[in-house]
């Protein structure tokens, strides 16, 4: 089957689903690739690389989508390539079925197959195809950037002789993949971190990272939906994070907000009077600008200032750096179509018992078949699933009866046998037992790593039993004398062999 | 002169010599000279007895000295390190079987008449070493046999063992009553010699219960034997020298195993009485492992490893069969040079014996201040960048702190999982020794890296 990759039509998008690399290893399925003229131009992607690579190259994207059995985007089809797609054909791009309706009702009334890239499903297995949290990487990160840009300080305080630097404040709201990456970039720019989700298993995360993480008193509102992500809150536990944010937006520098619940609007998390509050010159980034912002003041696409604090509303940060976000996209693509690919024969198959792959097909054969089924498994296990704490108490009882219970009996062994054996007997019992006290407190000194040497060793010095032999070779009995004789070969067998090996191992062990 | 009296001086000063060798193991810089202690230990005590006690029959002794240190000798020199454990298990067959021959030679010999009480302390002292003699002989035999893969590693489970033991056991007991009659009125032969075979099908049949993973905990309760047969010969020979002495290995030998089975969370007698997972399929309990197997190459390694900051390595068992460990300390070394920083980390059941794993790195010359203990290192797995585990399982399996239901729920293992990537030398899927599915490999940040270990090693030094 062929491949086809036109150019985005989107304006200002830079990035292309797939690159010269990712390109040869789908010719390796078995497919054949062609590229429109020009995709990868903004990405830094020549046409020759990809005629290297051994794709075609045909000059528009009508005749990309004439050829092409399967079309790989990034960004949803318009009106004029929704024209272009054909019944039968398949389409795999990113589509947001739950804010475009209408699109998947086009989509499934022209019979196409279409897989949406945001709809895989967040389980373990298809991580490698979470085209999302590529994108959220990279877009979490370059939000740093951005914010670095228009912020006209340092981010890391440093104390000079010219007077002292304090460092940046830097304030992320949503600590999933966007979030972290986030947090990660503003911390090895040196700044101060503070990240807040209702999500509590991400404390860790946060924590992990070396940022703040900040807390509300809400012991048992778990902000964890389905699959990973948020979900909506009550609305005492919404004004008490509002009231967080207003006394948080006062101190710090920079505001990168990534909050997002799936399937509906941003919350709003940043109203105009905390924008009002912060200090001139702060920074907010929202990189939930395009599902309407989780500032009041942000302004889609565009940069705008308003009581001189800078408002970043980019809807494109991962398309702003297009060679990487490419690069990882088409790998997500290739790792979808490796999936659906099982014989790597060029036929693409699409296994609707695949929780993944069902996931994030959308519609097939004219059948709407979004939305799927939910997800089994969230990344953290419920709570309810928590096993019993074990019951320590008996344990302690046990513990303080169990030696004296000992100790008795050894007293009273102790005292039968002292009260039958003869004084000779007790002389060499009071040898013996002291002898394995200094046994006991001499070898747990010996440390771990010369645990083998240790046995050696000891296998040597046990053969002190050739002394037995050695008193009985001068019997006059002939048999006992060859019994100890042949005692003797064996256990110097042991004592030479012993030692020797004890030897050449220590002599193994240096520094 | 009074020789007696020299004798004892000497049997003390080499008392003292022993316990200073052993104590000397106790780091790697006393190490040489506690060995030494010991040599010089074991020098005396034989100059002294020959010297002071032997009086006839010299040439054959000297000459049977000579032949069996040259054969010791030869065989330390000879040995692989990876077949250390097999060494030391034959070893300590050679105990077992001279503290049966020396009671048997004791018993021959009428030379001293003791009556009474002491007749009977003496019978049974005589009676216990030949028995515990026998049961390290032939048990040592057998884990020679399965330690060198002469007989196969996994457990042999006769049905109603525990009740054959416990018959062999009271067998044992009730042949001792008859010795100790006998013995008395002169005879008693054929209950000793009862008693020996019953003590050596018990040590046979013993240590076939019990299977490969659980080899550290039999080879070092050999260990213990022996030194309590040799304390037993003491009592019998009233000797104190091998009283003190078989009492230090003795007590060294049960510390050892102690520390095997608390490292594998079993009980003692748990491992004693043999098998390990026999319920078979406990898998069920911990569910089906969600999540996918991820291969990698050997060069995605190497660059994951060049690139890496801090790197862990965990070797286990299968390092030892592939004979890998130069090429690991080959990779270390590269890696050390570029300035990764490359530590050891070392489960105190890896491997068929205690201290197994740092003998075959301290073969390959790694330095040991960069391998450490469990204990040491296991809370800095967070920041590891890469950690490879060579061909372990048990010891890395998440599902012994995850699963409180799993056959090993408890067990201490080193948590790799923390790290960034893990990377898993394996020659297949197969579970562990215990039978118990790693979930570790179906983790996220898991990589497999499936062949022998000596050859994908191999690949990703040239790599490097």
């Amino acid at each position: 089957m062929k491949i086809g990759v036109p150019r985005e039509s989107h304006p200002g998008e830079r990035r292309v689903a797939t690159t010269p690399e990712v390109a040869s290893q789908l010719m390796k399925l078995g497919y054949s690739v062609v590229v429109q003229s020009g995709a990868g131009a903004e990405a830094s992607f020549a046409d020759d690389a990809y005629r290297g690579a051994g794709c075609e190259i045909v000059a528009s994207s009508a005749e990309v989508y004439d050829q092409s059995d399967i079309v790989l985007k990034v960004r949803a089809p318009d009106n004029d390539e929704l024209g272009m797609l054909r019944s039968g054909q398949t389409l795999i791009s990113f589509i947001w079925p739950a804010q475009n309706p209408d699109l998947l009702a086009t989509l499934t009334e022209r019979g196409v197959t279409a897989l949406a890239m945001d709809s895989v499903p967040r389980i373990s297995r298809a991580q490698k195809m979470d085209a999302l949290s590529s994108m959220a990487n990279i877009g979490g990160y370059r939000a740093v950037v951005e914010a670095a840009q228009h912020f006209g300080r340092f981010f890391t305080g440093q104390i000079t002789a010219a007077g002292k630097i304090p460092p940046a404040k830097v304030l992320v709201i949503g600590a999933g993949v966007a979030g972290l990456a986030a947090i990660g970039a503003a911390k090895s720019m040196g700044a101060i971190v503070r990240s807040f989700d209702t999500r509590p298993e991400v404390k860790e995360q946060v924590e992990s990272m070396d940022a703040e993480f900040l807390m509300l008193d809400f012991d048992d509102e778990d902000g964890s939906g389905e699959g990973g992500y948020a979900k909506v809150m009550s609305k005492e536990f919404i004004e008490a994070e509002m009231a967080l944010f207003a006394e948080q937006a006062r101190d710090v520098d920079i505001i990168i907000t990534t909050a997002l619940i799936p399937g509906k609007p941003a919350p709003r998390l940043i109203t105009a009077e905390m924008v009002e509050s912060m200090k001139d010159g702060s920074v907010i980034v929202d990189l939930a600008a395009e599902q309407g912002g989780n500032c009041e003041l942000t302004e889609p696409g565009r940069v705008v200032t308003k009581n001189g604090v800078t408002l970043i509303g980019y809807t494109d940060l991962p398309s702003r750096l297009a060679t990487q976000s490419s690069q990882l996209y088409g790998t997500n693509l290739r790792h979808l179509l490796t999936e659906m690919t099982p014989d790597k024969n060029g036929e693409l198959v699409v296994d609707m018992n695949d929780e993944a792959i069902r996931g994030a097909t959308i519609c097939i054969g004219g059948e709407t078949t979004w939305p799927p089924p939910a997800p089994k498994l969230s990344a953290a296990p419920k709570a309810a699933t928590k096993p019993p704490p074990p019951v320590v108490e008996p344990e302690q009882k046990k513990s303080v009866a169990g030696p004296l219970i000992a100790m008795a009996l050894g007293g009273l062994a102790l005292f039968g046998v002292g009260a039958v054996a003869p004084e000779s007997f007790m002389a060499h019992f009071t040898v013996f037992v002291l002898a394995c006290f200094v046994g006991y407190m001499v070898i747990w000194n010996v440390t771990p790593a010369l645990h083998t040497p240790l046995m050696s060793v000891t296998n040597a010095i046990s053969s002190i039993i050739v002394i037995g032999a050695l008193l009985q070779i001068s019997s006059d009995s002939v048999l006992i004398m060859l019994i100890a004789a042949f005692t003797i070969l064996i256990t110097s067998i042991n004592i030479a062999g012993g030692f020797a090996v004890t030897r050449r191992m220590l002599e193994m062990f240096r520094k | 002169m009074n020789s007696a009296g020299l004798v004892t001086a000497s049997y003390i000063a080499a008392t003292i010599l022993f316990i200073l060798a052993l104590g000397g193991l106790s780091n790697q810089e006393t190490a040489r000279r506690g060995n030494w202690y010991g040599i010089i230990g074991m020098t005396l005590a034989l100059a002294a007895t020959i010297l002071g006690v032997v009086t006839q029959h010299y040439t054959l002794l000297i000459v049977m000295l000579l032949v069996g240190g040259s054969i010791g000798l030869v065989l330390a020199r000879r040995v692989q390190m990876t077949q250390m454990p097999e060494l030391v298990a034959i070893l300590h067959s050679l105990v077992g079987l001279a503290a049966v021959l020396v009671g048997f030679a004791n018993f021959m010999d009428h030379s001293t008449v003791l009556t009474g009480a002491e007749a009977t302390i003496h019978d049974i002292e005589t009676y216990l070493g030949i028995l515990i003699g026998a049961v390290t002989f032939s048990g040592s035999v057998i884990a020679f046999g399965k330690l060198s893969g002469r007989i196969g590693g996994k457990p042999l489970l006769l049905p109603a063992r525990h009740v054959l033991n416990l018959v062999l056991l009271i067998g044992a007991i009730w042949l001792c009553r008859e010795f100790v009659q006998q013995s008395a009125m002169g005879g008693g032969i054929w209950p000793l010699v009862l008693m020996t075979l019953i003590a050596l099908a018990f040590g046979v049949h013993m240590v076939m219960a019990i299977g490969g993973a659980d080899m550290p905990v039999v080879v070092s309760m050999l260990n213990s034997y022996s030194g309590w047969a040799a304390s037993a010969t003491g009592f019998m020979l009233s000797n104190d020298l091998l009283i003190v002495t078989g009492a230090l290995v003795g007590s060294s030998g049960a510390i050892l195993s102690y520390i095997m089975c608390r490292a594998m969370n079993r009980k003692f007698l748990a491992v004693i009485a043999g098998g390990f997972g026999t319920g078979g399929g406990t898998t069920a309990a911990g569910g089906e492992i969600e999540g996918e197997v991820v291969p990698i190459q050997s060069d995605e390694v190497a660059e994951l490893l060049a690139n890496a900051k801090e790197v862990m390595i965990v070797p286990g068992y299968g390092m030892a069969v592939a004979q890998a460990q130069h090429t690991v300390y080959e990779i270390t070394k590269v890696l050390r040079e570029k300035g990764v920083n490359v530590r050891f980390g070392i489960h105190p059941v890896a491997g068929r014996m205690p201290g197994h794993m740092n003998v075959l790195l301290a073969e390959a010359k790694v330095p040991y201040d960069i391998v450490f203990e469990m204990d040491e290192i296991n809370e800095d797995f967070p920041d590891v960048d890469v950690s490879v585990v060579i061909g372990a399982n048990d010891i890395v399996n998440p599902s012994a702190q995850e699963d409180p239901e799993g056959p090993i729920a408890g067990m201490p293992v080193l948590e790799v999982w923390k790290g960034n990537t893990t990377i898993v030398l394996k020659r297949s899927m197969a579970t562990g020794y215990a039978g118990v599915e790693n979930p570790l490999f179906y983790k996220d940040n898991t990589r497999m890296l499936f062949g022998d270990a000596k050859d994908t090693l191999d690949a990703v030094l040239k790599a490097l």
